[in-house]
């Protein structure tokens, strides 16, 4: 089907005294894992606040296959699929791991039934059965951010943006999420953003990226054809890097 | 023995009503992060819905049960009135909101009923004693104790087996995260003013049973122990209010026992010094409630 994809649409945001994004566009399609790239301070999860509708844009627009969402509250935005992560945890401490999933699938409107089923499969899935009716603030980092992801599956988005997924886990622990996270866009027909700085597991997972450097996009495409744009290797390692790719 | 019953007793029945008053406080604390001030006006309305019904035939159970909902309706109209205009806007704003609320219904009910105390109806049972252990107790402080216990079930209930009070419980920990999952915030937060109602309204009937009489300004002195009650035992905890009700209740009663008569008219005094004890030692209150961040 056409038009399935979310967009944002030549944004432009600023902060006080700065122009965090200048006319920045992205799209991210269903059944594809988008990578966002860029140096710290770049523009990411500011683009990701204002696809969620945290941050307003001073002018451009975000659409949701075809519609254009610019005016909704990240509350009708969540319900219209669009969920995301945050680079810290944010769980409900206080609620069990079971509690967390449950409520985000009844809050996307599943009965209590459909809610208990949806928590059972993906306890499952993210192998965190073990946890269930532990509260989530005595889990550990790797395991808050799979019950995090899990959550957020749970109110079945189309499209889930996760800023820095993998941060602070260790190399078993961010091996094992993303072989999850590789299966989930054909299985649920999710497109899929990851900010990360790991680009290894970047490029294995990702099969666009796209790369913003003080808020501007510096070059989109195919993995391999992005990480060599001499643009993209001077926003992350200097001018001189470059130079020396140029001659080798 | 019959005055350990006695000060058991008096203990518990007192604690009861401080316990669920501190609860109806909390519950609005835990989510929005602001105290309702206007919540000892609540008391308020069920006494004065109480003594206008006095004139009526019906019987005095169902009396009691319009005075509960008006306490309730009266929480929900705290909530649209005074919090929901300026939620979002500063701390200081909804402060000042709750207190002109509070203001409003008490001088409604000076200008439109009186500023002297109005008698309330309350049934004979509340006037029965009873022998227990050789002491004499009020039947009135037994029903107090039963009727916060089946309160605390239902409360219990509704926050660990409802979808309501699951949401209530995500909502107060995270109230942005729980909004950007899609939980209907205003719909959270009226529930949350509804059962504070419910739980104000439930205390006026035995609080107004203890003192027999409403006044404009009766709200005060629920609305301090609520208060204090919620600070002892910890703002951000449900439990901690509850534990913080029952310790007030100890530490008043206690000193009831035990001050010689010249040094009684000071009790709030030394109440407040041990509260300050507390403090120093538990900043925080007794019980710690999850790490919140964010107000809005």
């Amino acid at each position: 089907m056409v038009n399935q994809s979310l967009k944002a649409n030549s944004v432009t945001v600023e902060f006080v005294g700065l122009r965090a994004l200048d006319n920045v566009s992205l799209t991210l399609n269903r059944r594809e894992i988008l990578g966002l790239i860029g140096p710290n301070g770049s523009g990411k999860t500011t683009l990701i606040n204002v696809l969620t509708g945290q941050v307003k844009p001073v002018s451009g627009t975000v659409t949701c296959d075809g519609e254009d969402i610019s005016a909704l509250l990240p509350r009708e935005r969540a319900l219209r699929g669009i969920l995301r992560s945050f680079q810290t945890v944010r769980l409900f401490s206080n609620l069990t791991v079971e509690e967390n999933i449950e409520v985000a699938a009844i809050a996307k409107g599943s009965s209590r039934r459909a809610a208990g089923r949806i928590v059972d499969r993906l306890l499952e899935e993210f192998s965190l059965g073990a946890y269930r009716a532990e509260l989530a603030s005595s889990l550990n980092y790797g395991d808050e951010r799979r019950v995090e992801i899990a959550r957020a599956l749970a109110a079945e988005p189309k499209y889930l943006l996760l800023d820095e997924p993998a941060a602070g886990m260790n190399e078993d622990e961010s091996a094992t999420l993303m072989q999850v996270l590789a299966r989930l866009p054909q299985e649920r027909d999710l497109g899929i953003i990851i900010i990360d700085h790991d680009m290894p597991l970047i490029m294995r997972l990702c099969h666009r990226l796209q790369a913003i450097a003080q808020g501007k996009t510096i070059g989109e495409g195919g993995v391999d054809e992005v990480r060599r744009l001499p643009a993209v290797i001077e926003a992350y390692l200097g001018a001189d890097a470059v130079e020396s790719e140029d001659h080798a | 023995m019959a005055v350990y019953v006695q000060f058991l007793i008096d203990v518990l029945s007192l604690g009861s009503l401080y316990a669920l008053m501190a609860l109806g406080l909390v519950i609005v604390y835990g989510i929005l992060k602001l105290v309702n001030f206007a919540y000892g006006e609540l008391i308020m309305v069920a006494g004065y819905s109480l003594f206008l019904l006095g004139g009526t035939p019906l019987p005095w159970l169902v009396m009691a049960a319009i005075a509960v909902l008006m306490a309730i309706g009266a929480g929900i109209a705290t909530e649209y009135a005074a919090f929901r205009p300026v939620r979002s806007k500063s701390v200081t704003a909804v402060l000042i909101t709750s207190f002109a609320f509070s203001t409003l219904l008490q001088n409604a009910a000076l200008l439109f009923i009186s500023p002297r105390a109005r008698t309330v109806p309350l049934p004979d049972i509340f006037s029965d004693t009873v022998v227990l252990g050789g002491a004499t107790i009020p039947l009135r402080n037994i029903l107090t104790i039963v009727a916060a216990a089946i309160m605390l079930a239902i409360f219990s209930f509704i926050m660990k087996k409802t979808v309501l009070g699951l949401a209530m419980r995500a909502a107060a920990t995270k109230f942005t995260m729980a909004r950007m999952l899609g939980i209907p915030a205003n719909l959270v937060i009226t529930s949350a003013f509804a059962l504070s109602g419910l739980l104000a309204g439930v205390v006026s009937l035995f609080w107004l049973g203890r003192i027999g009489s409403v006044v404009p300004g009766i709200g005060l002195e629920p609305l301090l122990v609520a208060f204090i009650a919620t600070v002892i035992g910890g703002m951000r905890s449900l439990q901690g209010a509850v534990v913080g009700g029952f310790l007030l209740a100890l530490i008043v009663t206690t000193f009831n026992y035990s001050l010689p008569p010249e040094l009684l008219k000071f009790r709030d005094a030394f109440t407040f010094s041990l509260v300050i004890l507390i403090l120093l030692w538990r900043p925080d209150g007794l019980i710690k409630g999850p790490a919140t961040g964010q107000r809005t």
